[in-house]
């Protein structure tokens, strides 16, 4: 288990002040100016040595992200978009970075933003977060009034603005590219690439798109040395992570703990247990709607990190667990979620926006029983017509909690058919 | 070049191209929806999934470049299941109404499902149903077969600059409209029909009334303006069902304008199909005898140097000879191909085409536009100018009426004093003209049918010399004039000026009214003040009722554009030919059949008995009559008088874009459009 | 969309208030020239505030002239985000969360608290026009689920009961306190810390005078 010194997100919980004074107090602004001065090369080494990966559900490499910007600013600027649209259901880490840490975001912005060659963040927050991004506002205020920001950042004579920019419900504004669409005043529609944004995005220039989590871990790691972030957690899994507990727990709760802790002891030590003892665990989706959930024979022993949930065909995603008891009906649980991705798809490419809508409506016959033992077969090679094919993830993000589904619970929804045909055979 | 491996082929290609393109390239054929070569890169149909070794999925083959080492794989059993599952996706929600779809029989869907469609549905939901937009009386819209390619969204916005499309909502709920309702405002926008993939977007005009294996077609051209835009003309029987673009990478890429495509209703309509003589007043059916028997009394009654000749604005090459022919042998010069009293000068032939070609606009660098809205007189060509202005770097000035041409332009003034801050160095944009290479200009009709018109071409000849347009050594004459009328080039090329003393337009009207000149000889010529023909005798030869047969002491009918095959010259002196997909209505006759007949009666019979021998005749006045379809380049010369210039403003000449001859001035479908578009009185709703 | 859809009339003009003029500007000036349509979507919500939260046609066409963006660019982006109303809509917008952890933790009862205290269906408004009810997507307040947002703020910790007080309270007149509805500060185990263990005390403070 993570200790206390080891934490990064030290007002996840926002007891303390959420200000600079309250920031300050817990390190943060802390020698910036050095970290500065340690050059672009060095702070990209140290995140790439620190094996950082990106919060936001892809999990690639924060510093490989980095370099893979233009060495010299020509005659297109450079820029940093942070990626605040958190929409992914079961998550809310970021939402808790707004309102207690937005420094450790700016600051973290302002050193990436040095590392990649840009003078200026967009900070992209789904418009319903309109209390957080005022928070974040006020802290951005703060930043720039103490010169943390600004045209002399920290007295580096570097320059740098960090604006806010709220988005107005589109959960595919999380994808990278349809964030960057969005923030140009486009509809939030996935682009083609090639190009990558490194080398062709917002305004068409070079930008580098970060979560926000990815961000604000960045300037503590530098303080304290790429080594003592890698030392944590696991290989190819360092350093710590907000965990989002959500559903049937007994505490539900955010909390940062160590990549690599054991499923069970992360429910169990933080979020109290599930409700009604770990034997009454029916299945957890263990990374956010995205990722195929997980039994309880496999949530026994498994760990909270890339690889362990990768091997399980799941994903670490945004770590966003989300804990279902054995009252749940979890064919019902995965059909909302399948009713998201429908209602999210931005409609651009045809699987997806054909596909997103016939997945739900298979998946709602599998909850009324009304359906076919065959049409599972059916659902299930839909669901790989889906995937793969579209232009972003999302169409993999809604293939994927079904296949889990079939995967898992193949004999339930049978069993569901079968009952609903004894019930319809009786009634007629 | 780039070596890449398609299907165990090592092929190269150049830099830059799609791996789709690849595979084009040798051979292999790659399905798709939403690519279109013309049109931006959407890859949203996924239809042209193929397999790159090395990438964890398979990738969009039109958005794909190429690059050194790929290997891609087209006809694996992966790929084959990949299109089979898109195309079950395109159709899951498609209506499959082929049977009363307009588009069945040349549907790319229809097409592709019999390579990758299942035999049967296996979606057991209700299918999407979406209301229909209202986009004008053009185009019909069945907006449930709309597979969402964004093809018309991206030639509204891209091609005919007029960004008025667009998806609106998101997912399953995404719809291809304006949103508000309205008609698109585009001389472009037939064009959306054809890149349809589905039944979307349908022909308004043509809905219902034939399906596309019922028509033959011959290859044609469009001579409703002077572009000479290629097209199909598809017909049934004895009658022309529809126009379609054909393909001229030099002439209209694959693009026509509204009134090519949509004014064929016109040829139904107002026909003269017989020949008629004014008796008493009044125009009385008559025999082609009677008709000929009345022009030569009229002919014996008058002086020769009391016969005069004008030619209109559809006027064929193979007329304009024969009656040329006939006037000289009736010993009368006083003849004119320029209706609109356009003082182009007829001696250079450089100094009345348009010498850059309209594909070579893409190499100019910057072009000056005087006395023309090319929007409204050559649509297609004024796209070549907006898919250059897109390209960027390519300053347009503008010295004429004001107008939204789809494309930015600095505005110098509406009179020539804008052309002479120019042409004196005085104005920034005389530098921007100097400083660049292959600069050009367009000068209109609207600059040139006016009193100091030949002024105006002298002085407009100068700017281009002096602001180094005229580059032999290059190759490059950035000298345009923009005609409006697809008869004129051919009429100036064959010499159908005023010949030794002649009298040209004005001075034939004028001669009319005062009574000197008896008789008119008019080839479908319309759009004169048909009041200023006095008393004279006046024969009228051509298709429509217009103004000209309403006037007319005696009619002979003649044959539309495509009741003929004929020769035309298009603005860039481009000789193109027109053929005859449907015969002449009734007694009406090919018009130079019809003139070697009366030369006949008159005693003074044309020597030629077919159109290989016209043509002959053709060559024999003109060798360029010899390069079909070739713009050929004209040597520069001395063109234009002289003279002093008026400040009077230019105008355009054409004001009302679907009205111009008279065969969209007979057109319904053209009336409709002149409601909307140029009355402004559009209704909203969704009725279409 | 609501069964209202074309059973009123969009004013024939729109124009932002002296003071959101002001703010247009400040808003447009975060972005480079050249790129002022990267401000559509922070003006059609600020058109969208002054406009009794809901968005007429006019401010589209209002915000298309501003940004010199086609009016069809405008009504994409107005229709391709949920947040932009495009009809009539209460004074209150309510907005439940039925996504996997609110419904996990109970929002049938929240959304059936909801429909019995307003007597309306989703997708519409009360006759008095004071509040609209819609389900929404996941709002990103998932280890507090089931929560609901009304207007710019955040029920937490919901169920049935608690949702009517909050209710009656606007209806009343009162504005209820937003955030957890069970004394939780914010996303914070419900029972003692199990990290920041030095904040434990800052906690009991801060409950202790909720």
């Amino acid at each position: 288990m993570l200790e206390d010194k080891d934490r990064i997100f030290t007002n996840i919980y926002g007891l303390e002040d959420p200000g600079l004074a309250g920031a300050k107090n817990r390190g943060d602004w802390d020698t910036t100016k050095k970290i500065l001065k340690l050059g672009r090369e060095e702070i990209i080494t140290q995140i790439k040595a620190s094996g950082l990966r990106g919060r936001g559900g892809a999990g690639f490499s924060t510093g490989m992200k980095w370099s893979f910007m233009p060495k010299e600013v020509g005659v297109r600027p450079h820029y940093l978009v942070i990626n605040g649209d958190e929409g992914e259901p079961g998550t809310c880490k970021d939402r808790e970075i707004f309102r207690g840490d937005p420094h450790k975001l700016i600051e973290g912005a302002l050193i990436a933003s040095f590392a990649i060659g840009a003078n200026t963040a967009y900070c992209y927050i789904r418009g319903e977060f309109y209390r957080e991004a005022e928070v974040l506002q006020r802290a951005v205020d703060e930043a720039y009034e103490a010169g943390l920001i600004g045209p002399d950042a920290c007295g580096s004579g570097y320059s740098f603005d960090f604006f806010v920019h709220l988005g107005a419900g589109a959960y595919i504004c999380g994808e990278e590219s349809a964030l960057i669409e969005s923030l140009e005043g486009k509809k939030g529609q996935p682009r083609l690439k090639p190009p990558f944004p490194a080398n062709v995005g917002l305004y068409g220039c070079p930008t580098t798109v970060n979560n926000v989590e990815s961000l604000a871990v960045v300037p503590e790691i530098l303080r304290r040395g790429s080594q003592w972030f890698a030392d944590l957690g696991k290989p190819h899994s360092t350093g710590t992570k907000l965990f989002s507990i959500s559903g049937h727990v007994n505490q539900p709760c955010t909390v940062e703990e160590e990549l690599g802790i054991p499923l069970k002891e992360l429910i169990a030590t933080h979020a109290g247990g599930v409700r009604g003892g770990w034997d009454n665990l029916q299945a957890v989706i263990p990374g956010g709607a995205s990722v195929p959930l997980l039994t309880k024979s496999i949530c026994d022993t498994i760990h909270m990190d890339f690889d362990s949930l990768k091997e399980v065909q799941s994903g670490l995603g945004t770590a966003a667990v989300m804990v279902m008891d054995t009252t749940t009906d979890v064919i019902r649980a995965i059909t909302r979620l399948s009713a998201f991705y429908k209602h999210e798809s931005c409609g651009q490419c045809t699987p997806c926006r054909e596909g997103t809508g016939w997945m739900w409506r298979m998946m709602e016959r599998m909850v009324s029983g009304e359906a076919d033992v065959e049409q599972i077969d059916l659902l299930e090679e839909v669901s790989r017509q889906v995937e793969g094919h579209t232009i972003c993830a999302l169409g993999d993000a809604a293939a994927w909690p079904i296949q889990g589904l079939i995967r898992h619970f193949r004999p339930e929804i049978e069993q569901r058919i079968a009952d609903r045909k004894a019930r319809d055979t009786k009634a007629a | 070049m780039v070596t890449l491996t398609i299907n165990d082929n090592e092929i190269e290609v150049p830099h830059g191209r799609s791996v789709l393109q690849a595979c084009e390239q040798v051979g292999i054929e790659i399905p798709r929806f939403c690519y279109h070569e013309r049109l931006s890169i959407a890859g949203n149909c996924r239809m042209c999934l193929v397999e790159m070794e090395r990438s964890p999925k398979p990738v969009a083959s039109c958005a794909m470049p190429v690059a050194d080492g790929m290997v891609i794989h087209t006809n694996t059993p992966a790929v084959q299941k990949m299109r089979k599952g898109v195309m079950e996706f395109l159709l899951i929600n498609h209506p499959l109404d082929c049977p009363i779809c307009d588009q069945g029989g040349e549907c790319d869907l229809q097409d592709q499902a019999m390579g990758y469609g299942f035999d049967r549905s296996r979606y057991e939901g209700n299918k999407r149903a979406v209301e229909d937009k209202y986009m004008g009386p053009l185009i019909k819209t069945m907006m449930t077969r709309c597979i969402h390619c964004t093809r018309c969204i991206r030639f509204a916005t891209e091609v005919a600059g007029v960004p008025e499309l667009g998806a609106t909502g998101r997912g399953e709920e995404m719809e291809v409209g304006t949103y508000v309702g309205k008609a698109l405002s585009s001389e472009l926008s037939g064009n959306m029909i054809d890149l349809c993939p589905v039944g979307a977007l349908t022909s308004g005009p043509y809905a219902f009334t034939a399906r596309s294996w019922e028509l033959k077609n011959v290859e044609s051209i469009d001579i409703l303006d002077a572009v000479g835009s290629n097209i199909r003309v598809d017909y049934r029987g004895p009658e022309v069902m529809r126009v379609l673009p054909r393909l001229n990478e030099e002439v209209n890429e694959e693009w026509i304008s509204d009134k090519s495509r949509f004014a064929y209703d016109g040829l139904k309509r107002q026909r003269l199909d017989q020949p008629y003589v004014r008796h008493e007043g009044k125009l009385q059916p008559a025999s082609w005898p009677e008709a000929f028997e009345a022009v030569a009394a009229a002919l014996k009654g008058a002086d020769t140097d009391a016969v005069a000749a004008i030619a209109g604005d559809l006027a064929d090459c193979e007329a304009m000879t024969a009656l040329k022919d006939l006037m000289t042998a009736i010993g009368s010069p006083h003849l004119d191909c320029r209706q609109d009293g356009a003082q182009l000068d007829p001696s250079v032939r450089a100094g009345y085409i348009f010498n850059t070609t309209i594909a070579k606009i893409e190499q100019a660098n910057a072009c000056l536009l005087i006395g023309t809205n090319p929007r409204r007189e050559a649509a297609v060509l004024n796209a070549r100018l907006r898919k250059r202005s897109v390209m960027g770097e390519f300053p347009v000035g503008l010295i004429g009426p004001r107008a939204d041409l789809t494309y930015d332009y600095e505005y110098l003034g509406d009179n020539v004093s804008g052309l002479a801050k120019i042409a004196a160095g005085r104005h920034g944009f005389s530098k921007v003209l100097k400083n660049v290479e292959r600069s050009m200009l367009i000068v209109g009709q609207g600059a040139l049918a006016r009193d100091d018109g030949a002024a105006i071409l002298a002085f407009v000849r100068r700017v281009a010399e002096s602001r180094g347009m005229i580059n032999k050594s290059q190759g490059w004459n950035g000298f345009n004039v923009l005609h409006t009328a697809a008869a004129r080039v051919g009429g100036l090329d064959l010499q159908f000026v005023p010949g030794k003393g002649g009298l040209d337009t004005n001075g034939i009207l004028d001669g009319a009214s005062s009574g000197r000149i008896k008789v008119v000889y008019l080839l479908g010529a319309d759009e004169i003040n048909t009041e200023r023909l006095g008393d004279a005798f006046v024969i009228y030869q051509g298709h429509h009722g217009d103004a000209g047969a309403h006037r007319a002491d005696v009619i002979l009918p003649g044959a539309a554009y495509t009741e003929k095959n004929a020769t035309y010259v298009n603005t860039e002196g481009r000789v193109q030919l027109a053929r005859l997909a449907v015969f002449p209505p009734g007694k009406a006759r090919a018009d130079w059949t019809i003139l070697r007949a009366l030369s006949d009666v008159l005693g003074k019979t044309l020597p030629y008995d077919n159109l290989r021998q016209v043509r002959a005749r053709m060559v024999e006045i003109n060798a360029n009559f010899m390069n079909v379809d070739e713009a050929m380049a004209a040597p520069w010369g001395e063109f234009g008088e002289a003279g002093e210039v008026s400040n009077q403003a230019f105008t355009s000449p054409v004001e009302n874009f679907y009205m111009t001859d008279p065969i969209s001035r007979a057109s319904a479908t053209m009336a409709k459009c002149k409601d909307i578009f140029v009355n402004g009185s559009e209704k909203t709703g969704t009725d279409g | 969309m609501t069964d209202s859809a074309q059973t009123f009339e969009q004013p024939e003009s729109f124009a932002f208030s002296s003071e959101n003029v002001a703010r247009v500007e400040a808003i447009i000036s975060k972005y480079p020239d050249g790129w002022h349509a990267s401000a559509v979507m922070p003006l059609l919500d600020l058109a969208q505030r002054q406009h009794d939260g809901w968005l007429p046609r006019a401010a589209m066409d209002h915000v298309a002239d501003i940004l010199a963006m086609p009016p069809i660019r405008v009504y994409e982006v107005a229709t391709f985000y949920t947040m932009y109303n495009l009809n009539l809509i209460g004074q209150h917008h309510v907005q439940v969360c039925t996504n996997l952890p609110c419904w996990l933790n109970g929002s049938d009862g929240v959304v059936g608290a909801c429909k019995k205290s307003l007597g309306i269906n989703f997708g519409a408004t009360t006759e008095d026009r004071m509040f609209t009810l819609s389900e929404v997507e996941c709002l990103g307040a998932c280890v507090n689920a089931p929560m609901m947002q009304i207007n710019d703020d955040t029920y937490e910790d919901l169920d049935s009961v608690t949702t009517e007080t909050i209710l009656e309270d606007i209806k009343a007149g009162r504005r209820p306190k937003p955030g957890s509805q069970t004394g939780r500060h914010s996303c914070e185990p419900v029972g003692g810390l199990t990290s920041l263990a030095h904040q434990a005390n800052l906690k009991a403070q801060i409950e202790g005078t909720s």
